[in-house]
């Protein structure tokens, strides 16, 4: 048995924040459905790279198929109101759990704020994620993950000392937010299980990103201290970067925390004459420079996979820097396995992502493919939601279902 | 500000063993954020993670480290010697009436010591045992040491992350062991769900090189449907254009950078349309940027010289704003963008203060009161919040080991002094 089976899940959500709190809830068995609109189709669909062959199409998209495998998928014109609204409050009422990432005030505005659609269902759980949260003088204030992600701190702590912010992809704090929410939610689940009381739950991106970064905000606080971007150097290790292996542009990864873990290297690398002007981590730091230069000098014989195997065997801390075509075959991950080959109509195959915790004896999916847009609206609308067959007809007919 | 009882929490009545490193600390505070009972184990003497600093006022002393007092607020703390047999039978104990155990030893060490899930799940089949590691609890690199560059490294991330003529990088503040702790919540909580419905608990693997495959996204899908290979691009954003076109994500001005991207889309339409109206409104655009027909702008399909014909003007205006000029523009705008912050500007934001998210916690021992990010969610019903700071070496333990688990005071000080505890 699935964990969360039995659990009915809606979203009217779109891109990442709200669609993969829905992903780890489908995941472990949950009935989640993902609306959409032919007018407005998820932006993941409608114009977010890569599509298969790069030839885009609204099923061709890899990073909606990587957020909403395991769910259905149907299309709902909110435009279309009042009809498409109060459809809406019945899909409320069907469901257990609402999550929506529009941009905050949106869905009140709709008339499907958390207080109308818990008059239809009391018990209602919401999650309402957004970018800034529901309240403050900047909470209308729409914006992607991508630049949320500097307002949050996380890009000026990336990137060589005096050179420009580095980018960290895509919308890197969209995901930490997916753990926040997603925690609010199966908090809210067991709480409504012994109270019978439901929830609305306001998550902020901008406020689960600060959640990372704790300790460098006391620390200005407290000691005045702004935490700035130190390439990979790190205050209680050296070495520690990204060492130059065999091959184009190939690297590992080392870190040495103690004189211990150092000695180790040093009988690693054969005992090499400089290695003495090195010994304690104080003279680690104040050369650091030049220790990675040497090091860098040593490391350039080795394949990166074989470096890492040879310094992990001594006791060292090494790892190598996976490139993208890597990912898919790391042993590591094809033994767990993190990724499910599943086929798609227009995608072919593609690696599916399980979550990054196993449950052992409920073992999570993928084991559905992403669904196509509208793909599940006459088996949603007809079979779980209960219309009529002329109700669905006259709703398909009016666009309400479009 | 007033908050309610950790009482009220939505986890209230349930109780947490946490006997993580920093890989975990997160995991254990989220759940105490909501309210559990979470007891942070410890070895006598204090866990090594108490040298990680920053300092309060910058004292190196196990009391005073900024990351413990972070990551383990919430929580109290006992110590035990889990390789002393007394201490293997105390911490049996306190397991036998535990709804989660979290843990970060290296995969088989606490079955060695005959306290790991097998055995301890004999006596208490409701356990929810969650085993954070850096790879997992099976395969090749399951034994594999691992702080956070190299989980970084191997997930990948780095590959993604500066200039493509200098080393990959991580970010400079670690995050591994975040992602890692808070993505644990999620799989404890899951399991907590289907515990709490049919009595079965059961063991957790979670894999921070497969947490931190998210932190970037979707990059991998590139190789997985057309075998293109990202990679690292400096300051630039890649892979929104099918003709390979990149987007300058980070510009300077006035007083640092802004972070700024030529969008399509809806809101990106929007956006660039609203920067010309602020660029005419100083007399600085272009007339063939006020011309231009945002609503046919297809990203997707822009090229690279497109792209940069349309930076050089904005890059030229961007020098002249400062980051509070630029944000409190694009809040009125209603544009895409935000000013790169430093941790003292986000103490200045006037979101945080008007949503009253800091909360104040007591330090008694250090007489002083400190600062700290506050609840990561509003609910309704039921509390989450920041209430008790991180606990002191062995703080706890009278009120833990005689108070509950009813050890006499002379059973206790003959454990200190046999240094079980």
């Amino acid at each position: 048995m699935q964990s969360l089976k039995g659990i009915k899940v809606v979203e009217f959500a779109a891109f990442a924040a709200g669609p993969v709190v829905g992903k780890h809830l489908a995941d472990h068995g949950a009935t989640v459905v993902h609306v959409e609109s032919r007018v407005r189709p998820d932006g993941f669909r409608a114009h977010y790279p890569p599509y298969k062959d790069n030839v885009h199409g609204l099923n061709r998209s890899g990073l909606y198929a990587l957020c909403n495998n395991d769910k259905l998928d149907i299309t709902l014109n909110l435009k279309k109101a009042p009809a498409a609204t109060e459809l809406a409050k019945k899909i409320a009422g069907w469901a257990d759990v609402v999550i929506e990432n529009f941009s905050p005030g949106t869905m009140a505005r709709l008339g499907l704020g958390y207080e109308e659609l818990s008059k239809v269902n009391p018990g209602l759980i919401m999650l309402s994620s957004s970018n800034l949260g529901q309240s403050g003088p900047h909470a209308h204030h729409a914006g992607f993950g991508s630049q949320l992600s500097s307002l949050a701190g996380f890009t000026h702590l990336t990137g060589y000392p005096g050179g420009s912010p580095q980018i960290l992809y895509g919308p890197y704090i969209d995901y930490i937010a997916v753990a926040y929410g997603a925690v609010a939610i199966l908090a809210a689940l067991d709480y409504k299980r012994r109270t019978g009381k439901g929830n609305y739950i306001d998550t902020a991106q901008y406020e689960t990103g600060l959640q990372y970064l704790a300790p460098i905000l006391l620390d200005y606080k407290i000691n005045g201290r702004v935490a700035e971007r130190n390439a990979n150097r790190d205050p209680h290790a050296a070495p520690h970067g990204a060492y130059p292996c065999k091959g184009d542009d190939r690297w590992c990864a080392i870190s040495v925390s103690s004189d211990d873990e150092w000695q180790k290297l040093v009988k690693a690398m054969k005992n090499p004459a400089w290695a003495k002007k090195f010994t304690s981590l104080d003279a680690r730091k104040a050369n650091e420079d030049e220790l990675d230069r040497l090091v860098g000098e040593w490391t350039r014989g080795f394949e990166p996979r074989e470096l890492m195997e040879t310094l992990q065997k001594s006791g060292v801390k090494a790892g190598v820097v996976n490139r993208m075509c890597d990912v898919y075959d790391d042993p590591q991950l094809k033994q767990r396995p993190q990724w499910i080959e599943i086929e798609h109509p227009e995608i072919g195959k593609m690696h599916y992502q399980r979550p990054p915790f196993l449950l052992t004896k409920t073992p999570p999916g993928p084991f559905k493919r992403d669904p196509l847009l509208a793909e599940h609206n006459e088996y949603f609308y007809r079979e779980l939601l209960g219309l009529s067959e002329e109700e669905y007809k006259k709703l398909v007919d009016e666009q309400v279902i479009y | 500000m007033a908050t309610a009882d950790k009482k009220d929490g939505l986890l209230a009545p349930f109780r947490v063993l946490d006997l993580t490193d920093e890989l975990g600390f997160l995991c254990g505070k989220i759940l105490g954020d909501l309210g559990a009972d979470v007891i942070k184990i410890e070895r006598p003497g204090g866990d090594p993670s108490r040298r990680l600093g920053p300092f309060y006022k910058d004292q190196r002393d196990p009391e005073k480290s900024l990351t413990w007092f972070g990551f383990n607020n919430n929580k109290r703390g006992v110590t035990l010697d889990l390789e002393k047999k007394e201490g293997q039978n105390l911490f049996a104990k306190l397991a036998a009436k535990a709804d989660f155990v979290l843990e970060t030893f290296t995969p088989g060490w606490l079955d060695k010591l005959k306290i790991g899930y097998a055995a301890l799940a004999k006596n208490n089949p409701k356990l929810v045992w969650v085993s954070i590691t850096p790879f997992g609890q099976t395969g090749p690199y399951s034994k594999f040491h691992a702080s956070d560059i190299e989980i970084m490294a191997l997930s990948g991330c780095m590959s993604l992350t500066g200039d493509p003529d200098r080393p990959p990088l991580r970010v400079t503040f670690p995050q591994s062991y975040s992602w890692t702790g808070s993505y644990a919540a999620v799989g404890a909580l899951t399991a907590h769900y289907h515990r709490e419905l049919t009595g079965a608990g059961q063991q957790v693997d979670v894999s921070a090189q497969a947490t931190l495959l998210w932190a970037f996204s979707h990059a991998h899908v590139f190789w997985d449907l057309n075998r293109h290979v990202e990679k690292r691009a400096g300051s630039f954003m890649t892979g929104r254009s099918i003709t390979g076109a990149k987007m300058r994500v980070f510009w300077p001005c006035k007083d640092g950078y802004l972070n700024f991207i030529i969008y399509g889309g809806e809101a990106g339409r929007r956006t660039n349309q609203a920067l010309v109206d602020w660029m005419d409104s100083k007399g600085v655009a272009p007339d063939f940027l006020k011309q231009k027909d945002w609503k046919t702008f297809d990203i997707a399909k822009v090229t690279q010289e497109e792209i940069d014909r349309m930076e050089e003007p904005i890059a030229k205006f961007f020098t002249g704003v400062t980051k509070a000029e630029f944000f409190k523009e694009v809040v009125k705008r209603e544009m895409l963008g935000y000013p790169v912050a430093s941790v003292k500007e986000i103490f200045e934001d006037p979101q945080h203060a008007a949503r009253d998210f800091w909360r104040e916690l007591e330090h008694p021992e250090l007489r002083t009161k400190l600062t700290y990010p506050g609840p990561f969610a509003r609910f309704s019903n039921g509390a989450c919040d920041v209430w008790r700071r991180a606990p002191l070496i062995g703080e706890h333990n009278e009120e833990v080991y005689c108070g509950e688990l009813g050890l006499s005071k002379a059973e206790l000080d003959k454990l200190k002094r046999e240094k079980v505890i």
